[in-house]
């Protein structure tokens, strides 16, 4: 713990650097796979093959990728950017599915009642659909998130320094206690990321926690776990 | 783009296709970490799932457990344990076995739960006991999920095990982790395809499975008078 | 007045939904279309806030053809209530109600003055106003549907089937509660629904409708009973089913009213 202490700039500076690297592909895979998820809902054709890219993109393993995409892209392998590309991809692959979950899961008759009112499209769909498939939009998020937290710091394999720093510093001084800091600093991370999505959730839709049970948003969670079963590497 | 190109080479080059740091030998060793991972898992993880899906009980922790676990850095997880325990396959694949088991968990319990209520209830009112409840109703039923556990474990260990060779594993991910030591791309991106070539056809392979899984279901229709 | 003028509409798959109706509605009455499922009504109904335009022929409110003006401001001056009430799940009931009132751009604070005003209109408490649709019951919802339907005090009601969904308790007290509120406001209000006893109780003008929108016949409930001009409407409003046809027994000294079958219906008042 004494370590802990002693290094608390180095690993909060690490921290931080593992914040951004999460952050920016949870945004960006986010609005890039919101209008995405969207067309998919209305295009029940095109449904079917973009969520099959999405499978199959998902599926690529991440060290794999991280290694690929500098030549792809052209940067040099020790730039972020790679892994912040890649994060990106997972994370538009399991947002495009859960996207058009979210739209598909708003009713019908209330859109048709909004149109009925006196809604422009763009009305209805900015301030009656969008926040109708928030609570699904957001457990989509919460999977996303958690899941590039912990694969943030695989990158550090390839150079990228993060919190998985830690590990492979650790690994290579025969330091367990640098490997279980991190560890815990990235839970911690991944909790914090979550707490700021249920609190987000909270703010910007409140009916959903209005009436209903909690279960609402848990369980759309399990049905993205029959989706997911469990986290990635 | 000369990066690609080098790859290429490197690929056809016919001495990366023999010996014991062969693509043949590095595949065939992937592979096996991989059938042993997700063997020991289920084992593990599937009996327990069954009996979470089934009961009822314990569903919340299961759920809470199997989040939690998702949020725990795979590569610390591996290096943590191998220091603890000591370099070699066993204390690898003990990490390996831990991380594969959250989606086998899940994929067992959601198939389970996804059954429909008022057919177990159905089968419990003609008669039939627990266990050939959950061997003839619930399992046939729940098999395309439990089967997308499998998948989804399996893809998760193929990758988890490429990062393991970090922590001295052999397999594929050595071309990583060694092409990193001595900053030799080609070979980096060469062991990268391989892997994600075995990735994608693993996937393959089950997602035919699913389908099997779900055409042979079993329909239980209610004899109407 | 509302005019439809020679209406036909056909689906793009194919169906027929109205083959030829044409029918005036008279300002400040109630209109009721009634007829079975599949018949076409609400189809009628819905081409008059333009949510279904028609194949063929003209609708013309107070003699201007609606498919001149723009879908979006025309909803907005008619208000429209449907069967599961259709509020905004997501917003509270008093946003609910004050929905076309923000969307026309008034500010929020008379716009909530207005919305609670209209609350009280349809008989709900202002507790409810800051509550979600998801906390009311079926009944205070379909209130709530209506008020935000009376909001902009417009000319026009349009109804679809609006207490379909409720118990009949219910059903009765909202059915009570829509004659007051048209003694009092005088809307032009066109209802839809499949209870012959529904269009009978509110309906100035009913009109029986067959398949595809086929007029079976037109006008007030007493006209239809006296004299219903095909057996289809014989049929449809009960006549040759005995429940209708009733004469008068005396039981100790009481005049019971009684149907054609034997069954009591209610007490001769004298």
């Amino acid at each position: 713990m004494t370590w802990l202490f002693d290094n608390f700039d180095y690993v909060w500076s690490l921290t931080v650097r593992h914040v951004w690297l999460s952050a920016v592909p949870i945004v960006l895979g986010f609005v890039i796979a919101l209008p995405i998820g969207w067309y998919a809902n209305r295009h029940p054709r095109l449904r079917g093959t973009l969520l099959s890219a999405g499978s199959i993109l998902y599926t690529i393993p991440s060290l794999p990728l991280f290694v690929i995409i500098p030549g792809i892209v052209g940067l040099g392998i020790l730039s972020p950017l790679n892994v912040v590309i890649a994060l990106t991809i997972y994370a538009v692959a399991i947002m495009v599915r859960s996207a058009s979950d979210a739209f598909g899961s708003v009713s019908p008759a209330v859109l048709d009642s909004a149109s009925a009112a006196g809604f422009s499209p763009v009305q209805r769909a900015f301030r009656v659909e969008l926040p109708l498939a928030g609570p699904v939009l957001l457990a989509g998020l919460r999977v996303v998130s958690v899941s590039t937290v912990s694969l943030v710091s695989v990158g550090s394999l390839i150079g990228v320094n993060s919190l998985g720093s830690l590990f492979t510093d650790g690994y290579n001084r025969n330091f367990m206690t640098e490997i279980v800091i991190g560890v815990g600093a990235t839970v911690v991370v991944a909790l914090f990321f979550d707490l700021v999505l249920v609190v987000l959730g909270r703010v910007l839709l409140p009916w959903a926690s209005a009436s209903r049970p909690v279960r609402s948003t848990v369980t759309p969670m399990m049905s993205f776990a029959q989706h997911l079963r469990g986290g990635r590497v | 783009m000369s990066v690609f190109s080098e790859t290429v080479d490197w690929l056809t080059d016919s001495t990366h296709w023999s010996g014991d740091d062969g693509i043949p030998h590095r595949l065939i060793e992937h592979v096996g970490y991989t059938a042993e991972t997700v063997a020991i898992a289920s084992v593990i993880a599937i009996p327990l799932g069954l009996w979470i899906g089934h009961t009822g009980r314990f569903r919340t922790l299961a759920v809470a457990l199997t989040g939690a676990m998702r949020a725990l850095p795979t590569l610390g997880l591996l290096t943590g344990i191998v220091l603890f325990t000591g370099i070699g396959l066993t204390p690898a694949l003990i990490a390996l076995v831990v991380l594969a088991i959250p989606p086998l968990l899940a994929g067992a319990y959601s198939g389970l739960e996804s059954v429909d209520r008022q057919t177990i209830d159905a089968a419990r009112a003609i008669g039939m006991t627990e266990w050939q409840i959950l061997t003839k109703v619930e399992i046939p039923l729940a098999l395309s999920l439990i089967v997308g556990g499998v998948r989804s474990a399996t893809l998760q260990v193929v990758a988890t095990a490429t990062v393991a060779a970090f922590v001295s594993l052999g397999g594929l991910g050595r071309y990583i982790i060694d092409g990193q030591a001595v900053r030799d791309y080609p070979q980096m991106a060469a062991g990268s395809v391989v892997v994600v070539a075995l990735a994608l056809v693993l996937d393959g392979i089950f997602a035919g499975l699913q389908r099997l899984a779900l055409r042979s279901r079993p329909s239980l229709v209610p004899t109407s008078a | 007045m509302i005019e439809y003028r020679s209406i036909g509409k056909t689906f793009a798959d194919g169906t027929e939904a109205v083959g030829d109706f044409s029918l005036q509605l008279p300002s400040r009455t109630t209109t009721v279309l009634v007829g079975s499922s599949g018949c076409g009504k609400t189809t009628l109904l819905r081409m008059v806030n333009r949510m279904v335009d028609p194949s063929r022929g003209q609708v013309l409110i107070d003699d201007v053809d609606i498919a001149t003006r723009n879908k979006v401001e025309l909803r907005r001056s008619i208000g429209y209530v449907m069967q599961h009430a259709g509020l905004l799940p997501h917003r509270k009931v008093i946003d609910n109600v004050a929905t076309v009132l923000r969307l026309n751009g008034v500010g929020k604070k008379e716009a909530h003055n207005r919305a609670h005003a209209v609350l009280e209109t349809v008989g709900l408490d202002s507790s409810l106003a800051n509550r979600y649709p998801s906390q009311l019951s079926g009944g205070q919802q379909q209130r709530v549907g209506v008020a935000r339907g009376l909001v902009t005090d417009p000319n026009i009601l349009l109804m679809d089937e609006p207490f379909g969904a409720v118990d009949p308790i219910v059903r009765d007290e909202l059915q009570q509660e829509l004659l007051r509120l048209q003694r009092e406001l005088d809307k032009t209000i066109v209802f839809v629904t499949h209870d012959i006893d529904e269009a009978f109780l509110l309906g100035d003008q009913v009109v029986i409708l067959k398949k595809g929108a086929e007029v079976a016949q037109v006008g007030s409930p007493a006209d239809i009973l006296a004299k219903p001009a095909n057996d289809f409407v014989r049929s449809f409003v009960g006549l040759d089913k005995g429940h209708r046809k009733l004469h008068v027994e005396d039981r100790d000294g009481t005049r019971i009213v009684v149907d054609e079958t034997g069954k009591a219906t209610g007490v001769l008042a004298e």
